[in-house]
């Protein structure tokens, strides 16, 4: 079935199509039958593609399918090629299957939307992109998929497109971005120039023998890649763009800003990890860049009222944690938490925007609550995803996952104190935050009621995802409850294990219980201030530091300052271009001359007189006299 | 042979269509697009016939005696590279015709002439191999433009027409300056006094003669390029000119300068181009640049538009100096796909100031309810201007970057940061026409079918050359690689001759001085 391979990916692309020629003369029912479908029919052949790939091939060997030669110049010769091994083949799985569930909730939530056909247009090409972008084979390929979901991303974001605030939000997020994605470019441009080759895994295989450790030129490559990586994933300094990305649909929210296109950024260092630990002081940054997030993004998201920026912050967070997984070598354990964080934010999500849909477009938290007893499915379902969220002990997924990148912070053989200290706090805010807003928006009297119930179309895919936020932790579970490895040794058939050193089971007990008690502790702040407590059902209000995490460090503000007025101020003093002056100043000068000239000949003959003999008596004197 | 009938064919079906005229309007729109279907017909069977390994060599050359006495002859010949800008111009030519099939109503004959003149001109120079035949043709492309942009054009139509004019003209002129002088120095040399640029090849002129010899030249093609400083021109010719005039202006004027680069300054000027090298990939980068910061300001429509080609612009002069194959074949790529995105945007921004009335970005937005074909169209333009892999400017771009890269790593990053300032200026045209707050209730008609069938035919071609760019890629191979290894010959040769020469350095400073000084002066008789 893995010769299927190209399908998965031809699929959503070609409902794309599909619906764009012809998108606004079908049925809503045809357009939702297209795109869902697509995408499902993506989503079953990867498992059927997964199976057939992990069925028969104890070692992981990767599979290779050549479609066409893309470009051949100058030694330039890139494929159209996809490339399956077992880290792609969980991102594929990911992305098909909370990709198709995302899609068939969106076909209820988006009904009544003017711009149906357009939505799923954006989301099947979306889908494409993000397949391709995970299973290429060369960078060039890669950057296809980079530049093409982060397309979707601006188009959806922008897709109510009568408010120019969305407009805008999608703009900074495209441009931004970009900014990340030169810096990628820029590393493809000295891999080839090195190499030769922008394939991958020669790339990979040729890079020890070039570049010693910690080389300057592996330094820069893995920076420039870095770069790239911020970007898409908002990792610091390129944060800012994801919360105003909230601007779109929140099933976008759920699929692009959660599940898949933010962690492309996570992919890309995977994927080239080899790069990275060539470049030690790189992968240490990396693990500092995660650590600084996940605090920052962190306490953003306990001062916002917006539960979807709540949401925004979370999940700049929680990639937070999947880069310092990264930057401590802990391969698995980053991929591991973003598979689970897929599930349980894409749910949170879905069940945030459910909450929206009912209550007409509201997104302040503390205008909702009591909404536990109307709306019991979304409540339930949101409850296991933050519990997921906020990794309380043993029941949720999330703890198996985030447990596992707090553990090996530490042990981890680049690990540190510092490293793991600042995961555990942010363990505690993740859960004081993640209740604070289960609090504010189910408990407590209810300040609006809902106008409608989410139908069956929007009910099943959160079901679902209730149950992987819950149960699938389980395939990977620590050294001393049980010893699961289904995760971790599938993946290491592609990365390297997590170099440590051994402390001991009864150790990571002891650790274990810290997080867990970071975890309940925060869940119990949470409880205190916010269970069933009075709040005024209006923006709250801040003081001056509440104020400074709420606008996100106030990074805008200071990137508005530096890069922005000065850019639009520089454009709008020389919208005429100062260079086209010197012309004009030409012609100017040749029409004075002009007017000079023809007031002489002004057909006077005393004036003609009086000139021939001035000039004749300047020539005379220059004769005699030179 | 069959090359003269191609310019004798365009010529021709110009004079008839301006007869034509006479009678009805619609007959001279059908005679310009039968020409051009004819003379695509005509080069895809020239594709189709040519035989692979062979794209290098010269095929089907003309030569005919013109006025033997001087040496001057007509001699036209085309190899992969002048096969694909004439693809490029028989294209681009129907899409004008078909472009401005409503908008012109006033002359239409002799608009259609003009048009018709004009790409022969452009066709005369992609052929000519003799260089008073270049310039013949240089000159004939640009007086039926000034009729264009002149009768034509908008509001401001006589100021813009006179600029091109003077800007063209000028430079032109230092171009001519400069062949006399090879044609004189070549004469003295070997007895020959002659046109022939094959024979005109490998003069032997003195390396700081070459240098200033050769900025005629440059000065000429990268005016027609729209180089920062020799922009300014430009946006005013583009925003003025009737959408025919805009598409051809952008889509296949300024590719002769780039052309002419290629294929005249490079091999005949190999070392002097050597040492002109940063400067010029500066001035790239300087243009895309520049370029993007205008384009970002701009509020009219078409002048934004006309800012993005400079900008563009600016990565064919980065890669032609790069000085290899690389490089080279992503300026073959960019001039292509730059004709049809930029080509696209005007067809569109034309098509609406045409519906509208005005062509001031603040009195449009929210149109995508309005036209929502329009709006997918221009969406998928303003990507490909904004270099989104999977179109053809990407493949341009990647290619002239990565190219240009080993060779001068500053600049290029620099210029990488204009996929940045693209990204800017692009969304911006999708926000404030077609998203955003209606300033106006316009009562407008989508684009129709045969608007349509312009844009559809665009859009497969930007894309097949995006996912598919081999075919194209494989015309040029050859010529281009002639092209770089000579001079990249010429550059071990100066690496010979600078080992022999004792006092280099300052014979080198000496020209640099000298190139400063001819800049000035070019400058000072520009207008």
């Amino acid at each position: 079935m893995k010769e299927l391979l190209w399908l998965i990916v031809a699929l959503p692309f070609s409902g794309a199509l599909i619906l764009a020629l012809a998108g606004r003369k079908l049925s809503r029912l045809t357009c939702s039958i297209i795109g869902v479908g697509t995408v499902s029919l993506s989503a079953g052949l990867t498992i059927l593609a997964g199976l057939d790939f992990m069925g028969n091939n104890p070692t992981g060997k990767p599979y290779l399918q050549v479609l066409w030669r893309w470009i051949d110049v100058g030694g330039l010769s890139p494929d159209i090629a996809f490339h399956l091994d077992a880290v792609s083949l969980t991102f594929i799985f990911v992305i098909t299957f909370v990709g198709a569930l995302i899609h068939l909730y969106s076909a209820q939530f988006m009904w009544k939307e003017d711009g149906f056909s357009r939505f799923f247009t954006y989301m099947n090409l979306f889908i494409g992109f993000m397949l391709v972008l995970v299973l290429a084979d060369n960078l060039l390929l890669l950057y296809l998929g980079w530049e093409g979901v982060g397309l979707c991303s601006y188009l959806l974001i922008g897709f109510w497109y009568k408010n120019p605030d969305n407009g805008y939000a999608a703009r900074k997020a495209f441009i931004v971005t970009r900014v990340g994605d030169t810096a990628l470019a820029i590393g493809l441009f000295i891999l080839f120039m090195t190499f030769h080759s922008l394939n991958i895994r020669e790339i990979l295989n040729a890079a020890p023998g070039t570049w010693g450790i910690g080389s300057g030129i592996a330094v820069a490559v893995a920076l420039l890649l870095l770069g790239g990586a911020v970007g898409k994933s908002a990792q610091l300094p390129l944060q800012t763009w994801l919360p105003d990305a909230m601007a779109g649909p929140s099933p976008v929210s759920a699929l692009i800003h959660a599940a898949t296109m933010v962690t492309a950024g996570v992919y890309l260092i995977a994927r080239t990890h080899v790069l990275f630990e060539l470049a030690p002081i790189v992968q240490t940054t990396v693990a500092v860049i995660g650590a600084a997030t996940l605090l920052i993004a962190g306490f953003s998201a306990l001062n916002q009222h917006d539960i979807k920026r709540v949401l925004a912050y979370s999940t700049i967070s929680q990639i937070g944690y999947m880069f310092l997984a990264l930057g401590v070598g802990a391969w698995s354990a980053a991929i591991f938490h973003f598979m689970i964080h897929a599930f349980f934010k894409a749910l949170l999500f879905l069940g945030a925007g459910a909450v929206i849909w009912v209550l007409n477009d509201e997104h302040n938290m503390f205008k909702m609550g009591g909404l536990r007893k109307k709306l019991p499915v979304v409540f339930w379902t949101f409850l296991i995803a933050s519990g997921s969220l906020a990794a309380l002990p043993l029941i949720t997924a999330g703890y198996f996952s985030k447990d596992k990148i707090i553990w090996l912070a530490y042990v981890g053989d680049k690990g540190s104190v510092v490293l793991w200290l600042a995961a555990l706090i942010g363990a505690f805010i993740t859960a004081l935050y993640t209740f604070r807003m289960v609090f504010l928006t189910f408990f407590g009297t209810t300040k609006a009621e809902p106008s409608a119930r989410p139908g069956t179309g929007m009910v099943i895919p959160m079901l679902i995802l209730a149950f992987f936020s819950f149960a699938a932790g389980y395939i990977e579970l620590p050294e001393n409850m049980g010893h699961v490895v289904l995760f971790s040794g599938f993946i290491e058939k592609t990365l390297p294990a997590t170099a440590t050193i051994h402390l001991g089971n009864s150790t990571e007990l002891v650790f274990q219980l810290i997080a867990g008690l970071a975890a309940i502790s925060g869940l119990f702040v949470a409880y205190k201030y916010y269970f069933n407590k009075p709040y005024p059902a209006a923006v709250p209000e801040r003081n001056a530091l509440q104020n400074f995490f709420f606008n996100g460090w106030d990074f805008d503000f200071v990137y508005d300052k530096m890069i922005v007025t000065p850019i639009v101020f520089l454009s709008r003093i020389d919208k005429d271009d100062f260079v086209d002056l010197f012309y004009k100043g030409l012609a100017s000068l040749a029409r004075a001359l002009n007017i000079v000239l023809s007031a002489s000949q002004n057909g006077r003959v005393r004036w003609y007189a009086m000139v021939i003999a001035i000039g004749a008596i300047l020539t005379l004197t220059l004769i005699f006299y030179p | 042979m069959i090359l003269i009938w191609l310019i004798i064919l365009l010529t021709g079906s110009g004079l008839l269509a301006w007869l034509a005229g006479r009678w009805s309007n619609t007959l001279p729109r059908v005679i310009s697009l039968v020409a051009n279907l004819f003379l695509l017909g005509i080069v895809i069977t020239m594709w189709l016939k040519s035989v692979p390994g062979t794209e290098g060599q010269w095929v089907s050359s003309y030569t005919h005696a013109w006025v033997p006495g001087f040496g001057i002859q007509i001699k036209l010949a085309a190899d992969g590279l002048s096969l694909l800008m004439l693809l490029l111009t028989s294209f681009m030519g129907i899409i004008s015709v078909l472009a401005s099939w409503k908008e012109i109503n006033k002359n239409v004959g002799f608009f259609h002439f003009n048009l018709m003149l004009v790409l022969a001109g452009i066709t005369g120079v992609f052929l000519a191999l003799d260089l008073f035949l270049l310039y013949f043709f240089w000159e004939l492309m640009l007086i039926p433009m000034y009729f264009l942009i002149s009768i034509w054009g908008h509001e401001n139509k006589t100021y813009a027409a006179t600029k091109f004019f003077l800007f063209t003209q000028a430079s032109g002129l230092l171009m001519f300056l400069s062949i006399l002088a090879l044609y004189f120095i070549h004469g003295a040399n070997t007895g020959v006094y002659t046109f022939d640029y094959e024979q005109l090849l490998g003069t032997n002129i003195a390396p700081n003669v070459a240098f200033l010899l050769m900025m005629g030249f440059v000065i000429a093609f990268t005016v027609k390029l729209s180089t920062v400083p020799l922009h300014s021109w430009l946006p005013d010719a583009h925003t003025q000119a009737p959408t025919a005039g805009s598409v051809i202006l952008a889509a296949l004027l300024l590719k002769t300068g780039a052309y002419g680069l290629i294929r005249f300054v490079l091999p005949l000027f190999p070392q002097a181009s050597q040492q002109f090298a940063p400067v010029a990939m500066a001035l790239g980068v300087i243009s895309i640049l520049y370029g993007a910061k205008l384009a970002f300001a701009q509020t009219d429509l078409k002048r934004l538009v006309a800012y993005i080609s400079v900008s563009h612009m600016g990565f064919i002069l980065l890669g032609i100096y790069a000085f290899n194959e690389m490089a080279m074949q992503g300026v073959v790529m960019q001039i292509i796909v730059h004709g049809i995105s930029t080509g696209a945007l005007f067809i569109i921004a034309g098509a609406l100031s045409h519906r509208i009335h005005t062509r001031e970005l603040a009195q449009m937005g929210g149109l995508w309810s309005k036209v929502p074909r329009m709006g997918a169209m221009g969406l998928i333009f303003v990507l490909a201007s904004l270099g989104l892999p999977g179109l053809g400017n990407f493949v341009a771009e990647i290619l002239i970057l990565i190219g240009s890269f080993p060779s001068n790593q500053l600049l290029t990053i620099l210029a990488t940061i204009g996929l940045i300032t693209a990204t800017v200026y692009s969304l911006r045209i999708m926000q404030k026409v077609f998203y955003g707050v209606k300033h106006k209730e316009w009562k407008i008609a989508d684009f129709g079918f045969r608007e349509m069938v312009v844009m559809g035919s665009l859009t497969v071609v930007i894309i097949w050359l995006g996912l598919f760019p081999s075919p194209v890629l494989r015309l040029s191979e050859n010529p281009v690689r002639n092209i770089i290894e000579k001079v990249n010959q010429s550059q071990t040769k100066s690496a010979q001759n600078e080992a022999a020469t004792t006092d280099y350095m300052s014979v080198r400073r000496l020209m640099k001085e000298q190139h400063f000084n001819t800049k000035n002066k070019n400058v000072n008789t520009k207008e």
